[in-house]
């Protein structure tokens, strides 16, 4: 990292990654907010039976997840696995509590 | 406190020392003793439930102080003892372990531990306000809801705080193990007890924070008036019961798989042998870990889930069996054809040994559903965790204990002291418990706080209460044995044992940067490779250089304190206005606390190079 | 990385947030608590999900909410992320006016949640006498919702007390992980909030 600690400046190579950087977090920001809206009309709209809205809000809300995660987070980036392996530990005992909390507390 | 250094001091130096400090040696040794307290008070209350079961119908104490005093038994042994000696003995050793010269966040350090003790004094605080918590320490609704007093919100806040403080311990070892490693120091090349230390945390990280929004939720059904649990608002009773849950059995693992990682250590180190079958040993804990999360309905079979349910849960629960055994053998393995020393430490751990099995076998019994309906809330259950945590938890601190106390305390604990300990306590244990399976069978109850004549319960229950006294004896004997080793104990060379691993390349006590050069490391056991290659030390990786350290600091102190009279506020709120003034003040001083942390910058300070130098003379 | 070197903002290498081991040490721990952070929020979805439907009697899900609201908080917290994001874009090109600007739009749009927020509340509570202890429902919903506004809250203070502490004297190497694990944060209140508005709200109106 040595060579790029000498100006106030970033050097330009930096900069230009930054940039493109940048615009894959605007796409996936318009990505987000069409997800969004198409989830809000679904349920606005009324037309479809709750059994099939209801899977179609899970998926809308875990692929916007995982864009926060991978794209403004930098999940996706080097140097992230063991945030990576913590993560997935999480959900993984996520999933567990929702299950049994969801599944197991009224019979 | 038997370094050489603090006895020049005066004793208020040394008291304003421990207040600020955050560097993780002392820090163990405040565990320890904060741990140790309420180990032996938890050891009082074990002695007086054991008392009052001595005969049938006794009077000892009330019922209701029984009630009391079994719940905090079980609540101060896991949350204030168990939990606090292990992170004494992962604070002592594995940054050492690791060649690293503090943890990754040295004021965290600091803050967990204080958070631990004002938790535990604010429960504890219980029994001279109005009496202490009594609806058991897994405090199920809707027992716990309808408590009268203030015992059971005594018991929510303690909790709260102190698993607060675990939580922040266990991801500061995380990120320490994951980022501090000494130059070769790879995973697979890390000592069995830092494996353990940094599943043990993992478990911590994903387990506490059900406790937390369970506690938060009977908390707020307590104090506030909420529905949670209220059956006739459309609460629900068995949503605690997952949520405790969800955390006590990851729980149970937290409490045993750094103690295996202590037994790896010692059987290697005194059979003279690699541990045999490292990886497989590495991938059980891991297993262990994984399966843990998701038997925790097991404790819930009486429930009424219902047959798949249950049935899943309990083909969990007997999986775990299989990475536990592969345990068992890789130690039996690694002392077959060794050149084995027995001494107090191994003592201990061939004590485990057995102990545990059986502790493991009564455990696949209860995981079996139909067989649990008859073991469920009986004295088997009661007998089946205490082999685990006692024979496992117990025992494993004791040789941890004697196995490190040279590198804690720069002084080697009394030997024949420490035997008498291990077989008073190893007698004592089995004559309380071996018997209580057998009171379990023959129908006696857990938490039942007397029994009739006539029922063939008496002469077990003698049996049993004459071995609790055994046991409080061989605690005794430990104690005096700290104090004595303390006091005129043989110094210890920095290397007593001949060990394998790094924290035994440095003096013993070590300096308080721990490693004046890091160490390179060059395979597992790094130590142990470079003595067979004939050096004897390790080969350090940098030049020697500017160590940087981190400051002191009171503000740990300050949070926790905060907290901790913020809680008394939260408690009594509920009967008197002015409490509001404790709430809001005890959150000011914590918010502020922070706020000042956030706002001062602490850059820490450098021991210059020439000082190290002038230290090699 | 000296001590010298961590205080000067002439230098700042492309990853400042992880170039000190302070920087990596507080970058791997607060991932490490967001991960806890999940089993938290998770623990307080499935206790929603166990009493969404235990009203009471009183008001239902799909009686109480409204898309309208929800789907502008929606809005503001998701652009906010956004924001936040450009923020860590100029904290990586090292300019720190920039950088306070959008962290200044951030707590803006922040606060504008925090506003909805107190104003759906306490609609709920006075046109429908929804409250915390009225039914296991509105015990469970008030938790959850509340949690996470609370964890908005927070951020919020945290964030103007950086953005006040550094004001002066810009980004360097000891305050650039501080940024960072902010907008990990901030990130993270995001996540959950999608989940909220999913599970409670859009799944509460579907029924």
């Amino acid at each position: 990292m040595a060579d790029n600690t000498n100006s106030k400046d970033v050097n330009p190579f930096q900069k230009q990654k930054n940039k493109e950087e940048m615009q894959k977090q605007l796409i996936t920001f318009a990505l987000m907010i069409v997800f969004t809206i198409i989830a809000f009309v679904v349920v606005a709209a009324g037309v479809m039976d709750s059994m099939f809205v209801i899977p179609i809000l899970l998926i809308l809300a875990v692929v916007q997840v995982g864009f926060q995660f991978y794209y403004f987070m930098h999940l996706k980036d080097k140097g992230h696995d063991m945030p990576a392996v913590m993560i997935y530990g999480g959900i993984w005992a996520a999933l567990l509590t929702l299950a049994g909390l969801g599944v197991i507390t009224w019979w | 406190m038997s370094t050489a250094a603090s006895q020049k001091r005066g004793f208020g130096t040394v008291l304003w020392d421990y207040l600020t400090t955050v560097d993780h040696k002392k820090i163990a040794h405040l565990y320890l003793f904060g741990g140790g307290f309420f180990f032996l008070l938890g050891g009082l209350e074990a002695l007086a439930i054991r008392i009052q079961l001595l005969q049938p119908e006794n009077d000892f104490v009330s019922a209701g102080f029984y009630n009391e005093i079994l719940t905090m038994h079980g609540t101060t042994m896991i949350f204030l003892a168990a939990m606090p000696l292990i992170f004494a003995i992962m604070n002592a050793v594995v940054p050492l372990q690791i060649g690293a010269r503090d943890v990754a966040f040295p004021f965290l350090n600091s803050l967990g531990f204080w958070l631990f003790l004002f938790g535990g004094l604010l429960l504890n605080c219980s029994w001279f306000l109005g009496g202490a918590p009594d609806a058991g320490w897994t405090g199920y609704v809707p027992l716990s809801i309808t408590s009268p007093g203030h015992g059971v919100d005594f018991y929510v806040m303690g909790l709260q705080i102190a698993g607060a403080g675990t939580l922040i311990g266990g991801i500061n070892f995380l990120a320490t193990i994951v980022t501090m490693r000494a130059p070769g120091m790879t995973y697979m090349r890390m000592p069995l007890f830092s494996w353990t230390t940094f599943i043990t945390s993992i478990l911590i990280l994903f387990a506490f924070p059900a406790l937390t929004v369970g506690l938060f939720l009977l908390m707020f059904d307590r104090m506030f008036g909420s529905a949670f649990f209220d059956v006739g608002l459309g609460g629900n009773a068995i949503i605690w019961q997952h949520l405790f849950w969800i955390f006590g059995h990851p729980e149970v693992y937290i409490l045993i798989l750094p103690l295996f990682g202590v037994f790896s250590e010692v059987i290697s180190t005194f059979s003279k042998k690699r541990l045999f079958g490292y990886t497989a040993m590495v991938f059980a804990t891991i297993l262990i870990a994984f399966l843990g999360f998701m038997v925790w309905a097991h404790h819930m079979f009486a429930v009424g889930l219902g047959p798949v349910a249950n049935s899943i849960f309990s083909l969990a629960t007997m999986a775990i069996a299989v990475p536990t055994g592969i345990k068992i053998f890789n130690w039996l393995a690694t002392m077959w054809g060794g050149r084995i020393t027995i001494n107090s430490a191994m003592l201990w751990t061939l004590g485990f040994i057995p102990t545990f099995t059986i502790g493991g076998m009564t455990g696949v019994m209860v995981a079996s559903v139909v067989a649990d309906y008859q073991y469920h809330d009986s004295y088997f259950v009661v007998a089946h965790f205490h082999y685990v945590i006692v024979g496992g938890t117990v025992f494993g601190i004791f040789a941890a204990l004697h196995y490190w106390w040279p590198k804690m305390f720069g002084r080697v604990l009394n030997e024949a002291m420490g035997k008498l300990t291990f077989w008073t306590f190893f007698i004592g244990f089995h004559l309380t418990f071996f018997i209580q399976h057998f009171l379990g069978l023959m129908g006696m109850p857990r938490r039942y706080w007397t029994y009739l004549e006539g029922q063939q319960l008496d002469l077990g229950n003698q049996i049993s209460t004459v071995g609790a006294f055994f046991m409080a004896f061989g605690v005794i004997v430990f104690v005096i044995n700290a104090i004595y080793t303390a006091v005129k104990g043989e110094k210890a060379a920095d290397d007593p044992w001949d060990g394998r691993t790094l924290e035994w390349s440095i003096a013993s006590p070590p300096a308080h940067y721990n490693f004046k050069q890091m160490p390179l490391v060059r395979g597992l056991d790094a130590l142990w490779i470079e003595k067979m290659e004939g050096k004897g030390r390790l080969t350090p990786a940098e030049p020697l250089g500017d160590i940087h350290m981190p400051n002191s600091s009171f503000l740990p102190f300050m949070m926790s304190l905060g907290l901790f009279i913020a809680g008394l506020g939260f408690i009594y709120q509920v009967n008197y206005n002015w409490a509001y003034i404790l709430l809001f003040g005890g959150m000011a001083i914590m918010l502020g606390s922070m706020l000042a942390r956030s706002l001062k910058d602490d850059h820490g300070y450098h021991i210059p190079k020439d000082e190290l130098e002038r230290e090699v003379d | 990385m000296s001590h010298d070197h961590s205080l000067n903002p002439e230098t700042m290498p492309s990853e400042p947030e992880k170039a000190t081991q302070e920087g990596k040490n507080k970058f791997i721990g607060f991932w490490f608590f967001l991960g806890g952070e999940t089993v938290l929020f998770a623990a307080l979805f499935g206790t929603y999900i166990a009493l969404r439907n235990s009203t009471a009697d009183g008001p239902t899900a799909n009686e109480l909410f409204g898309l309208e609201l929800v789907f502008i908080m929606t809005i503001l917290l998701l652009t906010s992320s956004l924001t936040s994001v450009y923020a860590m874009y100029h904290l990586k090109n090292n300019d720190f006016k920039k950088m306070q600007l959008w962290l200044g739009i951030t707590a803006i749009l922040g606060f504008s949640f925090l506003a909805c927020e107190i104003y759906e509340f306490t609609h709920y509570i006075t046109e429908f006498g929804f409250t915390f202890r009225s039914s296991a429902f509105g015990s469970a919903f008030y938790a959850l919702v509340g949690f996470h506004g609370g964890h908005v809250t927070f951020g919020m203070a945290w964030l103007i007390a950086l953005m006040l502490r550094n004001a002066k004297r810009g980004l360097n190497l000891y305050n650039a992980p501080k940024f960072y694990v902010f907008s990990l944060y901030w990130h993270f209140i995001d996540v959950v909030w999608v989940f909220i508005f999913t599970v409670v709200y859009l799944m509460g109106k579907v029924g």
